[in-house]
């Protein structure tokens, strides 16, 4: 295998590599979105019922076991090579962090406060959008930015279904058939970039979507 | 002035009880956290509930807005049973006062302190209007406050804005939990200080549960005290508990200086004084003379022309002739004023040369004398005269450096010992 760096193959595909990006985006949005929403309304129900709990997140500690690879070729028979299939792996992984995140997120609310607003009158809906889901985000963002992270890894793997699978992880797999460094370390590294982006801009929306953790005591 | 009412509720207990294992109970394994408890809270008063922990005190409160419900017996506000009433809006019509606050750490103070009048669907003009004026009530800027969060406020700061939230909606009625219990001293003597203040002017109907008597004694119109396994042991006023203990428990908890405590509640102007035998300078003194030795004291207190006491002269120091002269008097007694408490009073005066009080009035001038007797009789007469004198207190409010001026009812801003509470 070729050791140097192939620049000229690089400024070719430019396009192809803005396509990939968009592709690994939508697998990892959809993925994270779906879960994300998944482990809110399980989180919301499980956080008061500790064996609930428990339960939950046994199963997602062993749906997080299977191997990607083994979950693309069980699910391949019912949904075929469609984006779904590369979906359903990636979303349940995401559910261990999720769930966890978001029932410690609803912990870390003190009991205090959930006190006054009960004392005060609200009603539960009302408590728990507007007290307890806004005091829970700084860790449930937490674990969109852990899920996120590991879901754009994890994303590369999706390329085994197919040439229109995977986002940059088409790269690697291509680079891999065709012992072609460059274009793995160009996948690699562009996935790599990602992750670190996306984790910089979750940031930032969290510091603007919970300013009173930021005004500190005086 | 405040655009709160000045109007409170009548809270009456009917023989509530509350049991968390109602069969345990029964069968006399798992004690009642209330028993039986019967008590009426008249509108616009201040009523405690004192006693050890465990004595059913915060159980009891949280039945009055169903943050618990009742094993049996009913709670009726204004004769309204509060089972009867919407959960949420009952609530909504009951402040609500916590030891650690509860403020929404994501709101601001403003929006804080608008939380109910939110919930119940006000304008957002009215909600920013009511907002401004309790933030102003409690003593807190509202230009310096209200886009401040909660983590950017001291302990004592935190609890203004946790009352003036819980008086957003001008409930009738306000349950305190331990309001100032997580405050350090200073800071919460102050805090109890501006709430009697406030509570002249809003008059509600308040529980406020608290462990510690001192507290209760001081900001209660009526005290009930609890005891372990929901038992009320005695309710009455703090006078009445502190001179006459229903039993053996009661006694035990107001502790062994009830005495002194009851000092503190009385005030000079409640113990009648003794008329002193007094001269002026350039007075006869052989005749001041002869009026000393007739008097059970055998001394002369030498006033001035405004009748303001210079000090005694001893009957046999006074010369049998020439004049009385203020260079005989001693300066030694301590002078009291009608409002200044018998526990204050009495302390001055057992540090004095002379042990007797000279009461004056806010001119200065002597009214009368204090002795340790007279203070010691009152003691022991027991409470049926009033605490304390009604109109001597509202005649010399204005000269009394506890009322600082301003608004009455307000709060006063707060310069606060930031290092206390750091």
């Amino acid at each position: 295998m070729d050791l140097s760096i192939d620049w000229g193959w690089l400024a070719d595909h430019v396009g192809a590599m803005y396509e990939r990006f968009l592709q690994h985006l939508q697998l990892v949005v959809i993925a994270v979105l779906a879960g994300f929403v998944i482990a809110l309304v399980l989180g919301i129900w499980a956080y008061r019922r500790r064996r609930a709990y428990a339960w939950i997140i046994l199963v997602a500690g062993l749906l997080y076991t299977i191997p990607s690879l083994a979950a693309f070729a069980l699910l391949r028979p019912v949904t075929g090579l469609t984006l779904l299939t590369a979906l359903i792996p990636l979303t349940t992984y995401t559910l261990l962090i999720l769930v966890r995140a978001n029932v410690a997120g609803f912990d870390s609310v003190p009991a205090d406060v959930l006190e006054a607003a009960e004392g005060m009158g609200y009603t539960r809906r009302q408590r728990l959008l507007r007290v307890e889901l806004p005091l829970a985000l700084p860790l449930i963002m937490a674990g969109i930015r852990l899920a996120t992270v590991t879901t754009i890894g994890l994303a590369t793997v999706a390329s085994i279904l197919g040439e229109s699978f995977g986002g940059f992880g088409f790269f690697i797999t291509e680079g891999l058939n065709r012992f072609f460094l460059t274009e793995i370390l160009a996948g690699a590294v562009l996935s790599i970039a990602l992750a670190f982006a996306a984790d910089f801009l979750l940031v930032r929306l969290e510091r603007r979507i919970t300013p009173w953790s930021r005004a500190g005591a005086r | 002035m405040t655009g709160l009412a000045t109007h409170g509720a009548i809270v009456q207990f009917d023989h509530v009880s509350k049991s968390y294992d109602p069969a345990a109970t029964k069968r006399g394994t798992v004690p009642a956290a209330v028993n039986d408890l019967s008590l009426t809270v008249p509108a616009g008063k201040i009523c405690i509930l004192v006693g050890p922990s465990g004595c059913g005190k915060t159980t009891s409160l949280k039945m009055v807005n169903r943050l618990i419900e009742p094993t049996s017996g009913r709670i009726t506000i204004d004769g309204v049973d509060v089972t009867s009433r919407e959960l949420t809006e009952l609530r909504r019509g009951i402040g609500y006062v916590i030891q650690q606050v509860g403020l929404f750490p994501h709101q601001t103070i403003g929006e804080n302190v608008a939380t109910v009048p939110r919930l119940m669907g006000w304008t957002k003009a009215r909600q920013h209007e009511r907002s401004e004026e309790l933030l102003a009530i409690v003593g807190l800027e509202p230009a310096k406050y209200r886009d401040r969060y909660p983590s950017q406020l001291s302990g004592g700061e935190r609890q203004r804005v946790g009352v003036a939230r819980a008086l957003a909606a001008d409930p009738p009625i306000m349950l305190m939990d331990e309001p100032f219990g997580a405050v350090d001293p200073i800071v919460r003597d102050r805090l109890q200080n501006e709430f009697l203040r406030l509570q002249e002017t809003i008059a509600k109907t308040i529980l406020f549960v608290t462990h510690d008597i001192d507290e209760a004694i001081k900001m209660g119109d009526l005290v009930a005290v609890f005891q372990t396994g929901g038992h009320l042991a005695q309710f009455g006023p703090p006078t009445e508990i502190l001179a006459a203990p229903a039993s053996e428990f009661v006694a035990r908890f107001v502790g062994q200086d009830r005495g002194l405590k009851r000092l503190s509640l009385l005030r000079v102007g409640d113990v009648p004084f003794q008329a002193p035998t007094t001269a002026r300078p350039g007075d006869s003194a052989a005749e001041a003379r002869g009026r000393a030795l007739a008097d059970p004291l055998h001394y002369l207190l030498v006033v001035d022309e405004q009748n303001r006491p210079i000090g005694w002269v001893a009957a046999e120091d006074i010369p049998a002739e020439g004049q009385v002269t203020e260079a005989m008097a001693n300066p030694v007694s301590p002078t009291v004023s009608r409002r200044t408490t018998l526990k204050d009073a009495l302390s001055m005066m057992l540090d004095a040369d002379v042990q007797t009080g000279i009461v004056v009035d806010r001119t200065g001038a002597a009214l009368g004398l204090l002795t340790i007797e007279a203070v010691a009789d009152r003691m022991r007469e027991g409470d049926h005269a009033p605490a304390f004198d009604q109109a001597g207190m509202a005649e010399e409010a204005a000269e009394h450096d506890e009322l600082p001026p301003g608004e009455p009812g307000a709060m006063a801003p707060e310069p606060e010992p930031q290092a206390a509470e750091a």
